[in-house]
């Protein structure tokens, strides 16, 4: 079992993950970003599942991909309400409010 | 092929999901009602909505009568004092939210129906959330009360701060739930297990495994966000400003005290062989924020912005006990429920004061504070009954909630503890120099442009008033009525 392979495969995905949301400026970019983090865990959840034997990783992946779908759904809607507010998707435009 | 297919239900406990269940058929039930008789229907949605929070409350009652612990699907879903005394809470809480929603949604331009029905939706999430003891189901709690948020906060459709606020909301606490995923993907790794009571044997007996650590650190960095302690904050104070103030409401006070739960589960439950990881972390992540929520706090200029600053110092308040969470764990968790509790009603009452003044001033700004006294007299005086609490002055509430923390550290002992106790002790003085800047406002300054006009009352604003002042007020004078809640819920959340 190559788990070390998948593990290294998960955190290199997340911290790709992370370096999208910290450095795009993209509204969309962001949320795929945000994608690649999730699925990081997914690989990580079902990898361990089959190490142990037990089914409830692959439960908990199934999950996360549920409620990722209705996560980016809404992230979508508002990014597309923005668009139609500014015509800018760029989240760095959002600067209204400080300190 | 037949045995790999056959499945058998698990034992459904109906009394016990009672409260669940009766959330969801509102929730479904104003959904329904605005489709079949849309806008003719719209008069009747804060009373449904209102109804199905007490309707939740009856089975809750019954259940606390009862008294018996019940236990589903092998432990991932419980329902004991502890769960119960938060449930209604979250739905005392959302009570007095809607009763603050109902002009304000009617007034503005805003979507009516699915506000209610979101509304129900999150504090679903919320009520399952006191319930979980699993990672699987305080994930889908946490989403189940995240979502509907999201997209409360950005309900001015056409406001560009409202958009703006939903959209720092949403990403923060999605990229906060990804770290956190992460986090529980690599302890469930270690345990085998989701469930925490599993994963607290787990975790105890790898003392100094890397990956336990970094497990640990990043599922409680997720909630710190959820809770929005620093240095995780910076989406709060601008979330809180654009949104909507009835939902900044709900935000301050129901969505942290979801996030505060589920640490209370995690860190006394899951964690709780992991002091060494825990507790300083907590130490830290406590006086950081108690400290940087006042001190930015002491320089805001619009009232809305200094409550969420102030909600940032109170969240770092109740973080306090986790530091010593190992120490004293039944002193801990009452002083985090008794703090959550109080502080519940405290804000809530003064975001209401907020809003009612906001309908004659239209501003948040706290010069437009001046002169209250002369032309709303009640209501200067409500204000002041709330900033005395979140101060912590007594006969208000607040001074029982910084007495139980006192307690807690007191009960810990030992050099830490007290070090924490003189940081708390330091931001509670710091906190009062601010509410003080809006109680003089009120009292002595005159009203700008000489405008003294009244502010006009509703009777929904009316009745969140006097049910958050009651609460206020009795906390405070007695103290024995908080205290038994806080009792009640120690011994089950540790026996679990």
């Amino acid at each position: 079992m190559l788990l070390n392979q998948f593990l290294i495969l998960g955190a290199v995905l997340f911290a790709v993950g992370v370096y999208g949301v910290l450095a795009r400026k993209n509204g969309v970019m962001v949320l795929m970003s945000i994608e690649l983090m999730l699925n990081a865990v997914n690989i990580n959840l079902v990898v361990f599942g089959v190490q142990h034997g037990v089914v409830s990783g692959q439960v908990f992946a199934l999950f996360v991909i549920a409620v990722a779908a209705a996560e980016v759904g809404v992230g979508l809607a508002i990014v597309l309400l923005l668009y139609r507010n500014r015509t800018s998707i760029d989240v760095e435009d959002f600067d209204l409010m400080r300190g | 092929m037949e045995a790999l297919l056959a499945f058998s239900r698990p034992a459904l406990d109906w009394h016990a999901l009672a409260p669940e269940l009766t959330l969801l058929a509102f929730g479904t039930l104003i959904t329904v009602v605005d489709i079949i008789w849309d806008d003719r229907s719209k008069q009747a949605m804060p009373t449904l909505a209102g109804i199905g929070l007490l309707a939740t409350l009856l089975p809750v009652i019954t259940l606390a009568l009862d008294g018996t612990d019940r236990t589903m699907f092998g432990g991932a879903y419980v329902i004991d004092d502890f769960s119960l005394v938060l449930k209604a809470l979250f739905l005392i809480s959302g009570y007095v939210v809607i009763l603050m929603s109902v002009d304000y949604i009617r007034d503005g331009d805003y979507y009516e129906n699915e506000y209610y029905t979101l509304m129900l939706t999150s504090l679903l999430g919320m009520v399952m959330m006191s319930s979980s003891r699993d990672l699987i189901s305080v994930f889908v709690a946490l989403e189940l009360l995240s979502i509907p948020a999201y997209m409360l906060a950005a309900w001015r459709k056409g406001g560009a701060r409202s958009n703006e606020a939903g959209l720092k909301y949403y990403l923060m606490g999605v990229f906060a739930s990804a770290v956190m995923l992460y986090g529980m993907s690599l302890v469930y790794g270690l345990a085998g297990s989701t469930a925490f009571g599993a994963i607290a044997e787990e975790l105890g007996s790898l003392d100094s495994s890397p990956v336990a650590i970094l497990g640990i650190l990043f599922i409680l960095i997720g909630f710190a966000f959820k809770v929005s302690a620093v240095p995780f904050h910076t989406w709060a104070p601008d979330t809180y400003e654009g949104a909507p103030t009835p939902v900044t409401a709900f935000l301050a006070v129901a969505s942290k005290t979801a996030g505060m739960v589920a640490l209370i589960q995690l860190v006394f439950v899951a964690f709780a062989g992991r002091d060494d990881v825990v507790q300083p972390f907590f130490w830290l992540i406590a006086a950081l924020t108690m400290t940087i929520g006042n001190l930015i706090a002491l320089r805001q200029t619009n009232i809305v912005r200094l409550l969420a600053y102030s909600g940032v110092a109170q969240g770092g308040f109740m973080l306090v006990p986790f530091a010593v969470a190992a120490d004293a764990p039944a002193r801990a968790v009452e002083a985090v429920v008794i703090y959550m509790a109080i502080y519940a009603f405290m804000n809530l009452g003064a975001f209401t004061v907020v809003l009612a003044v906001a309908r004659k001033t239209r501003s948040g700004e706290i010069d437009s504070y001046g002169g209250l006294f002369q032309y709303a007299p009640g209501l200067a005086v409500a204000m002041t009954i709330f900033l005395a609490a979140l101060a912590g002055i007594p006969p208000a509430g607040g001074w029982f909630a910084k007495f139980g923390l006192f307690r807690a550290l007191l009960d810990a002992g030992g050099g830490w503890a007290a070090g924490l106790g003189v940081v708390v002790a330091v931001n509670t003085v710091i906190a009062f120099a601010y509410y003080a800047r809006i109680l003089g406002q009120m009292w002595f300054q005159p009203a700008p442009d000489g405008d003294e006009r009244p502010v006009v009352m509703t009777g929904s604003l009316k009745a969140a008033l006097a049910m958050t002042i009651i609460a206020t007020m009795a906390f405070g004078i007695l103290p024995g009525l908080v205290g038994h809640f806080g009792e009640v819920s120690v011994l089950s959340a540790l026996g679990g």
